[in-house]
């Protein structure tokens, strides 16, 4: 089970948060005249790397509110947590 | 290649089994093939037999990193069934279940397929509607398909709770007498051998680590055996699809996630049948070992590292022991996970991809064992005559751009 570090409470069980996917995409500017591509880009195309993932996750059992998590998708270990707002923190090496 | 007979059976027997041959050769990569298929599960094994069976094409090579059929192939749960919603997925699932009505003798290799029937329980009213639903789609699709009565379902499953003093009492269900289940690893070798013997090169331990392309054409791969020169690629990769698209330059709408089953000690027979539910969520057969098989849904990060969290696995049992009171006491032998591709809209994409000469068939996710022999059926036709075949047409990439989305969520239950 993942131990993730929530940004207002502290550390919890995964059991607590709801998962977001990947963070950090962008709705396309005018929308109106954005081509279909870029918007399956922002709706369905993912990176889905294999080693660092900036993600989104949800305290539901919590504070209930989204936050970001830097996260090893093959290891699992968790670099760092951060506030929607904040700075992004470098990826480890 | 011998065939497997009676005869050799006996011969071998009594020749202390010395004389069988291996299976499959382990040739060194020649240097280059008309087409090169990038990952040894059952899709892409399926797909290199039917291009050297069906349509002539024998210079071909299938790179496996591991070990055949080390990855969802050898981990699934091995449902097969062809009771989805939509006409493009019945039509797919169909093909491809008529294929496993006769793969063992069109392989000379015992897949063990079981049509044991399977039995989608419904515990609500909106359940049951959904599952009415369903089973009047799949019979305008020719597929078999039947509504059950609560009475009937229980009569049938005697070890299942019948009590309606539960949280979701069973009140009946939907059925495919045909579906059943299979033996995951025959079905790697079984096509192994038989592509093997039709002059297909098997080479495991052989990752692909680069892309070469000229101009929007791919030319080759890159592999921690030494570069191989190809005129047409595929990648079947399941859960590590995204890695190869990276490699080549596009992305794909796939994440990867752990799917984690178990299985319990081995017990005397109790279930001769499948049973899904999707609102207890779990689903159970019991092996020929007696072991009951046991699985649910993702878990909901994404990750390569085949292996998921305790939580998932909590809920197997609690659902489990909710629907079947008898297994309370069985303790656990053994769980494990693997790393499904997991596509928005719950069904694969095959076909061409952005880069010239280079296919693509992933996304089947929690539910692809089932399609094995028919996937590898239509990639086949699509590579050799370069354009999609009549069934992948439909799953093709530029869906999510048209927006023509076959969603099987819904109708998936618990999707396998
Ligand atoms: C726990 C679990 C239960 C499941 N239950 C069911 C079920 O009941 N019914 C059902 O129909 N489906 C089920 N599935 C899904 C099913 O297993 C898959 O959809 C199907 O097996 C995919 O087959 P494949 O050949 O495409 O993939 P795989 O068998 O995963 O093969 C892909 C291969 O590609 C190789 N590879 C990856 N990257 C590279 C590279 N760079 N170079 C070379 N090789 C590479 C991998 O090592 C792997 O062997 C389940 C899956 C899991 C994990
Ligand atoms: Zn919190």
């Amino acid at each position: 089970m993942l131990l993730i570090p929530c940004p207002y409470c502290g550390e919890r069980a995964e059991l607590e948060f709801r998962y977001g996917g990947e963070a950090h995409f962008r709705r396309p500017d005018n929308h109106l005249e954005a081509s279909d591509e870029s918007w399956a880009n922002y709706l369905f195309m993912r990176k889905n790397p294999k080693g660092w993932h900036r993600e989104r996750w949800m305290h539901i059992a919590g504070c209930k509110r989204w936050f970001y998590v830097v996260r090893h998708t093959v290891t699992h270990r968790i670099a760092a947590a951060y506030k929607v707002g904040d700075p992004w923190p470098d990826l480890p090496a | 290649m011998k065939r497997y007979s009676f005869v050799q059976l006996l011969r071998n027997a009594i020749g202390f089994g010395e004389g069988w041959q291996e299976a499959w050769r382990s040739p060194e990569p020649k240097p280059s093939y008309d087409v090169v298929i990038v990952g040894g599960g059952g899709h892409g094994l399926a797909t290199a037999y039917y291009l050297a069976k069906l349509h002539g094409i024998r210079n071909v090579a299938v790179l496996e990193k591991g070990w055949l059929g080390g990855g969802n192939t050898g981990r699934n749960t091995t449902v097969v069934r062809s009771n989805y919603l939509w006409d493009e997925s019945a039509a797919i699932y169909e093909h491809s279940l008529k294929l496993w009505e006769s793969l063992s003798q069109d392989l000379n290799y015992n897949v063990m397929f079981s049509q044991r029937n399977l039995v989608m329980l419904a515990h609500t009213e909106h359940e049951l509607n959904e599952a009415s639903r369903r089973v009047h789609a799949n019979r305008l699709n020719g597929i078999d398909a039947e509504i059950w009565s609560r009475e009937k379902t229980l009569a049938f499953i005697p070890i299942l709770n019948g009590s309606m003093d539960i949280r979701y009492p069973v009140m009946g269900a939907s059925a495919q007498p045909r579906a059943g289940i299979a033996r995951h690893d025959a079905v790697a070798w079984g096509f192994a051998r038989g592509a093997d013997a039709l002059g297909v090169d098997i080479i495991q331990n052989c990752e692909v680590i680069g892309v070469r392309r000229d101009g929007t054409r791919i030319v080759g791969l890159d592999t921690t055996r030494g570069a191989i020169d190809a005129k047409k690629v595929a990648f079947v990769a399941a859960g590590h699809s995204s890695v190869l698209a990276a490699l080549a330059g596009f992305r794909l709408p796939i994440e990867s996630h752990p799917l984690q089953a178990m299985v319990s000690e081995p017990i005397k027979p109790v279930l001769d049948t499948v049973v899904m539910s999707g609102t207890v969520h779990a689903y159970v057969s019991q092996s020929d070992k007696g072991e009951l098989v046991m699985g649910a849904g993702i878990d909901a990060f994404n990750s390569y590292a085949q292996r998921g969290s305790l939580p998932i696995l909590e809920e197997i049992a609690s659902a489990m022991i909710e629907l079947f009171p008898i297994v309370s006491r069985l303790k656990i032998l053994r769980s494990w996970g693997g790393i499904v591709d997991i596509c928005p809209d719950a069904s694969p994409i095959i076909g061409k991809t952005p880069v010239d000469g280079l296919f693509i068939n992933c996304g089947w996710g929690t539910g692809g064992f089932k399609a094995t022999p028919g996937s590898g059926w239509v990639l086949a036709d699509t590579i050799a005559n370069d354009r999609p075949h009549k069934l992948a047409e439909p799953f093709a990439l530029e869906r999510f751009s048209s927006g023509r989305l076959i969603d099987e969520h819904g109708a998936a239950a618990v999707a396998h």
